[in-house]
């Protein structure tokens, strides 16, 4: 008889790009300058599109938000390394990863304008509606990389959710799925420290939600999640895995969520000032700024005119969620089996008598 | 053409899918290697290999929304859960994603999945083997919701629901597996979900049934003039069959197994309230279980309505 250490385990952890904007040259991925600008460039976006949507929002143009600011690194730079062909799987904080995507600007809006038009996906594109339930789309992820693999389409799917979406049972049920089956499939949790009012430290005793992998037979990493560089490699890593038939990964992005979970939260409730300000030294994008300008790539002229530009197409997205007619009583009706039953279309036929719903 | 029981028809109908389309796979906890607990999928892992028939760990969610996200990529998978108790942990699946999916993506993404699994009493198995929760699956529109009541029926209309764009809970009665046999020919069988059948045609009192109460009220409508509809789809169901019925006959009796508050029933009894309320000759009754929780063998024969008590009620309409 005997007790003994029959496994032992390690986690790591990836950082690329520190604070002051220097860079581990052995680490850095391989992308070149115009890349590096562009992952620059996308965070922007989210980070301007995220300000105006809190805009819109509180002058009543635009319903419940989540805001993304602070994220912005953890989600384009781990978008920055899917393929078109790929599928994604959000949840619902993920603008920066359907801004890296290309999704139409306008109909991110209109979604959260309370339009489900907004969620219909442009054709190159293979996004999944975003997921309000929290972790409920992990299954859903594995089951249509099997599907990918059982076709022999050589893609792979890609799944966020965040700290809080770990503690679900989904996430045990659709990691454990992932692993007994090598699904090639890529699990990015969007750790941002707080689930609403609930800390990272209150959704699991565990040290690191990296770790969590381990139980399920697949690596698993933690990055800085305010390192778009270091996010885009791990990330990178984990798709190439998954497309040569190395099976799931997961990825902890360690990052923070620095504004509301959403416009009707208020997070001065129950969060340290400190804390936010901390926060806000290891600002993503600050710097991404500064190392694009120690290499030549960056200046406060091309930052102004980016600016500029995005606030621009931002005006221009805005107005053409505007304009959009309006969904009709039809639209409801429509999607909900492949056919109208009976009783629905006197329903609807009902409602068109009791309130002139359509305008279409 | 070959005499079959439930059992024999269902296996059938899987293996003539599986044949036909390469997109079909099948996937849950002992379907593989076991051929499923009843032997519903027996001979199915050996024929077409462990892609298509797909051995799981016991994980009820993560089995329909696996199949969920390969009904989205484009497959038609068949996914059973052991008993319709054990839906229960996945219900978060099938109400917030499998029902929604086509509504949420506005048409763009479809989920053609059926999830097969035994419900009903009648078999002396231990607690949540005999749960008849039909009717909660039947409020959450977007989720088709399918009974068959005979060999042949379970056959086609588990052809029919692979076959439909749309998610289907596919509710087999344990009781029926082997309790009739018919005649259940190889090949396509012509039914459409949506749509109930009669039974057996009379004239004097309606009888609406489903899944293994059906068999019992075809036993307790022989010495009446009764018409028996096998409703078979319970979402969306066969409104018009039924009134067609009643406005013809005047008395209606409707039979589930499924506790009475809230049950299926009450749906049926209130759409002939509102559209047929003149045609009736006398109040409609309900033949149903009681309000508890499924009893333990010892006491299920207390709740779940027998042949006897279903002609009570018949006699008792045609009576009024």
């Amino acid at each position: 008889m005997s007790k003994k250490i029959i496994a032992s385990f390690t986690v790591s952890r990836l950082e690329i790009l520190d604070e002051q904007g220097r860079v581990d040259a052995e680490l850095m991925p391989d992308l070149t300058d115009p890349d590096l600008v562009r992952l620059y460039e996308l965070m922007l976006l989210t980070r301007q599109f995220d300000q105006r949507a809190l805009h819109l929002q509180r002058e009543g143009r635009l319903g419940t938000y989540p805001s993304v600011l602070g994220q912005e690194a953890s989600q384009v730079g781990s978008a920055y390394a899917l393929q078109k062909s790929d599928w994604f799987f959000p949840a619902f904080r993920e603008l920066g990863v359907f801004v890296t995507l290309g999704y139409p600007l306008a109909e991110i809006y209109q979604y959260w304008n309370g339009d489900e038009r907004g969620l219909l996906c442009p054709e190159q594109l293979n996004i999944f509606p975003i997921c309000i339930a929290v972790g409920t789309h992990i299954p859903h992820a594995v089951g249509a990389a099997m599907a990918a693999r059982y076709r022999g389409d050589p893609i792979a799917t890609a799944c966020y959710f965040g700290d809080g979406g770990t503690s679900k049972g989904d996430f045990h049920e659709g990691l454990n799925m992932a692993g007994v089956f090598q699904a090639p499939v890529v699990f990015i949790i969007q750790n941002n420290q707080w689930a609403i009012s609930i800390s990272r430290n209150h959704q699991t005793a565990a040290e690191t939600l990296a770790q969590k992998a381990i139980a399920y037979g697949i690596p698993g990493i933690q990055v800085d999640g305010n390192d778009v560089l270091a996010v885009y490699q791990a990330t990178r890593e984990a798709l190439q895995r998954a497309r040569s038939g190395g099976g799931p990964s997961l990825i902890e992005c360690d990052t923070y969520r620095m504004a509301d979970h959403t416009t009707a939260d208020d997070a001065a409730r129950y969060r340290d000032p400190e804390e936010v300000q901390r926060w806000q030294r290891r600002d993503p994008l600050l710097r991404m700024r500064r190392f694009l300008a120690d290499r030549g790539l960056w200046d406060d002229a091309r930052q102004q005119q980016l600016e500029t530009e995005i606030d621009a197409r931002l005006d221009r997205a805005v107005a053409r969620e505007e304009a959009t007619p309006p969904a009709r009583a039809r639209d409801i009706f429509a999607y909900t089996w492949t056919e109208m039953t009976p009783r629905q279309k006197r329903q609807l036929q009902q409602l068109r008598d009791l309130r002139e719903l359509d305008h279409g | 053409m070959a005499e079959m029981n439930m059992v024999q028809a269902i296996n059938l109908a899987l293996r003539e899918e599986l044949e036909r389309d390469p997109d079909v796979v099948l996937l849950g906890e002992d379907v593989g290697r076991d051929g499923g607990v009843f032997r519903l999928t027996e001979g199915l892992y050996e024929a077409f290999g462990e892609e298509r028939v797909i051995d799981t760990p016991l994980s009820e969610s993560a089995i329909i929304g696996v199949a969920i996200g390969m009904a989205a990529y484009g497959l038609k998978p068949v996914a059973e859960i052991q008993f319709l108790g054990f839906t229960y942990g996945a219900i978060e699946q099938l109400f917030s994603h499998a029902a929604r999916l086509r509504s949420r993506s506005r048409g763009q993404l479809h989920c053609p999945l059926v999830v097969r699994t035994p419900y009903g009493g009648g078999v002396k198995a231990p607690e949540l083997h005999e749960e008849s929760s039909e009717a909660m699956f039947c409020h959450m529109p977007g989720l088709k919701v399918v009974v068959p009541g005979s060999p042949w029926y379970a056959k086609a209309l588990l052809q029919a629901s692979i076959r439909t764009p749309d998610p289907v809970l596919f509710l087999e009665p344990t009781r029926l597996y082997r309790l009739l046999r018919e005649d259940v020919p190889a090949g396509d069988l012509p039914v459409e979900l949506g749509k109930a059948r009669i039974a057996r045609p009379g004239d004097s009192v309606t009888v609406v049934a489903w899944g293994s109460m059906l068999e019992k009220s075809l036993r307790a409508a022989a010495g009446f003039d009764a018409e028996v509809i096998d409703l078979m789809t319970l979402n969306p169901f066969d409104a018009e069959t039924i009134l067609a019925s009643v406005r013809r006959t005047g008395r209606l009796v409707v039979v589930h197994e499924a506790a009475q508050t809230g049950g299926f029933g009450a749906e049926i009894a209130a759409t002939v309230a509102e559209d047929a309320i003149l045609s009736l000759k006398a109040p409609i009754r309900r033949v149903t279980g009681c309000d508890v929780i499924p009893p333990l063998p010892l006491l299920e024969d207390y709740n779940v309505p027998t042949a006897k008590q279903i002609a009570g009620a018949i006699a008792e309409v045609l009576a009024f």
